[in-house]
């Protein structure tokens, strides 16, 4: 087993009568990515910003590259990148200028400065741009730019909080393309926070985080197979008299949501001419599908995470409470 | 024959170690050098900011020259406008040097500051990076007005050059870690303005650049004399006025108990406040979260 760089062990944070975080354990093996799956305000973010040494625990231990969180932050922060929410850019330096800036405060040896931010602008895609102003990058060349910043010290682990929150699709796929790279050029962990499902996808292994505990830890496959089998939806114009029919005659109990029924069957390809052929009930659309990790999120809290959920104002409020957290 | 397993060691720090003594130099160097990247990138800032100064001095200093006449100056043979330029000077460093150390407050509303406080690099560091950034900008601007001197009747020689860079230096030095200070305790822009109003105003309207600070009402010459810039800006007008032939603008210095204080005095006072202000920072920004 690979050594394990990220270890927490029942980590809280409190704000006064609210806890954030209540009480996590998990532990981060090196060359991983382990993605931090919840919806807004579950304790994604102050959860990663403990680990990056942003806040100080209530209570728990947190190990960063073999280092306590609390005893020596300096030394976490040396051995870690950090890839905010917001943006965090100089924007009326150059790209290179803020890598530059960036090689100086982290102590990046002379000889190796130069070398080392062409080969971060290579590997991100920025080299032909590095000499314009930031101002002038779009969204994705941002986050891009900041990815590479994060890495130039040579970071263990990097972490990232909602890397792809607000790029367009495309740029999103783009960005995880670039984060595989540099694990595979760099053999650095990636620890990141999302709310997008599909893009937990992508990572070997995710938590699920929900009112500030961990519900659920494995591969995506793993988590997919708490969910039973297939999924199918149905719509009917009468869902009550449709709900108690497939209870009567199926045997299975389907999930309300809104006008749609939902259930979780072994063989979803044998469930649907059954329920076609003997549901008296009006049956409007069916949809069969693999379980995807809305399933399992849903099956775990009762919910379902939804994009809209993180608003501006959401997020200058996390921002405002992780930076002056300790002022409230 | 047993076999050898290799047990997982926790990752040992593998970074080689930092010099931090080394560390908090250099970024209180990248952090200088940044806000003097900014400025010369900031071509629209540097005209603008000329405007200002040039705007007193032609309409305010002419003006008031023409209608006070030889009223002024009582029989030093110098004029308003005379001795109004060495005030503009210093209001120009005043403003400028406050303004660029507060552009932490700035770096805090785009996230920059993040950037700088996550990195492993001492507090302090930030700090005094930061003041010697408004520092340089405040003497850069301050010392370009001299190409006005010829304009306003002043004669300029190398030696007068020479001996008002340190002279700016203290006061720009003084005035940006007061803007330091300022800005570690201000959280959002909004502030900003009543900076503006109730600390930077007051503190040029009282410094003496407008008006000599002898013959004042008590009181008036209570808080001309609690004002950090007269201590900046009276050793820069003498400087200007005397090396130009005016020695009798020491007779509209700074007194304290009707003494003129020497310039070095002056010149250490101001750097003495500087110093305490500066620390102020200090302190403010390593109590930050």
């Amino acid at each position: 087993m690979a050594e394990t760089v990220i270890e927490a062990k029942s980590l809280v944070k409190k704000y006064g009568d609210l806890e954030a975080v209540a009480g996590i354990d998990l532990e981060v093996h090196a060359g991983e990515i382990f993605g931090f799956l919840g919806p807004n305000g579950a304790g994604k973010s102050t959860t990663i910003s403990m680990l990056c040494t942003l806040l100080t625990p209530t209570s728990g231990v947190a190990r960063v590259a073999g280092i306590d969180v609390v005893h020596d932050p300096a030394a976490v922060r040396q051995r870690i990148g950090l890839v905010f929410q917001d943006p965090s850019l100089d924007d009326q330096l150059t790209g290179r200028e803020n890598l530059e800036f960036h090689a100086f405060v982290y102590s990046v040896p002379a000889q190796d400065r130069r070398r080392r931010i062409d080969e971060m602008l290579d590997l991100l895609q920025l080299s032909d741009r590095a000499a314009s102003q930031v101002k002038t990058y779009s969204g994705g060349m941002k986050r891009r730019l900041e990815i590479a910043r994060g890495m130039l010290h040579q970071p263990q682990i990097l972490f990232l909080d909602e890397p792809t929150l607000g790029l367009d699709p495309q740029t999103r796929k783009s960005i995880w393309t670039h984060l595989n790279e540099l694990r595979s050029a760099k053999g650095v962990t990636i620890f990141m926070t999302t709310h997008y499902m599909d893009e937990a996808e992508y990572c070997d292994r995710i938590a699920i985080i929900d009112r500030g505990k961990i519900v659920a830890l494995g591969t995506p496959e793993e988590l997919k197979g708490m969910v039973g089998g297939d999924v199918v939806t149905i719509t009917s114009s009468k869902p009550d008299a449709a709900e108690r029919e497939i209870k009567e005659l199926l045997g299975v109990t389907p999930a309300r949501d809104n006008g749609s029924l939902r259930m979780e069957v072994p063989d979803g390809k044998a469930f649907v001419p059954r329920l076609v052929r003997e549901l008296q009930a009006p049956v409007d659309t069916v949809s069969l599908r693999r379980p995807s990790l809305d399933d399992v999120f849903l099956k775990l809290t009762g919910r379902v995470i939804r994009d809209e959920e993180v608003s501006a104002r959401d997020r200058n409020r996390a921002m405002a409470s992780r930076w002056m957290g300790r002022r409230r | 024959m047993s076999v050898e397993t290799a047990s997982p060691t926790l990752a040992p720090a593998q970074a080689a170690p930092v010099d931090t003594r080394m560390a908090s130099l250099r970024a209180i160097y990248i952090i200088w050098y940044r806000d003097i990247l900014r400025y010369w990138r900031d071509r629209w800032r540097l005209v603008a900011s000329l405007a200002q100064p040039l705007l007193f001095l032609l309409v305010f200093g002419s003006g008031l020259s023409s209608s006070l006449g030889g009223a002024f100056g009582r029989g030093t043979g110098i004029s308003y406008i005379q001795f109004m330029y060495p005030g503009i000077i210093g209001m120009s460093i005043l403003f400028s040097a406050i303004f660029g150390a507060m552009s932490i407050v700035w770096d805090r509303e785009f996230g920059f500051l993040k950037e700088v406080l996550v990195a492993p690099i001492d507090r302090w560091a930030v700090a005094i990076g930061k003041a010697l950034g408004g520092t340089t900008q405040a003497m850069i601007q301050g010392l370009m007005l001299l190409v006005l001197a010829p304009f306003v009747g002043v004669k300029l020689s190398p030696l007068t050059v020479l001996q008002l860079v340190p002279l700016a230096a203290v006061l720009a030095f003084g005035l940006a870690s007061f803007g330091v200070a300022i800005a570690s305790m201000m959280k959002s822009l909004q502030g900003f303005q009543v900076v503006m109003n109730f600390l930077m105003m007051p503190m040029f309207f009282l410094s003496g650049a407008l008006f000599p600070l002898t013959n004042l009402p008590g009181w008036m010459t209570w808080l001309t004399r609690l004002d950090p810039a007269s201590y900046g800006i009276d050793p820069i007008r003498r400087v200007v006025l005397s090396n130009s032939g005016l020695p009798n603008v020491n007779s509209l210095g700074l007194t304290i108990n009707g003494q003129v204080l020497a310039i070095p005095m002056e010149a250490a006072i101001m750097f003495a406040f500087g110093a305490v202000l500066l620390s102020v920072a200090v302190v403010m920004f390593e109590r930050r979260d």
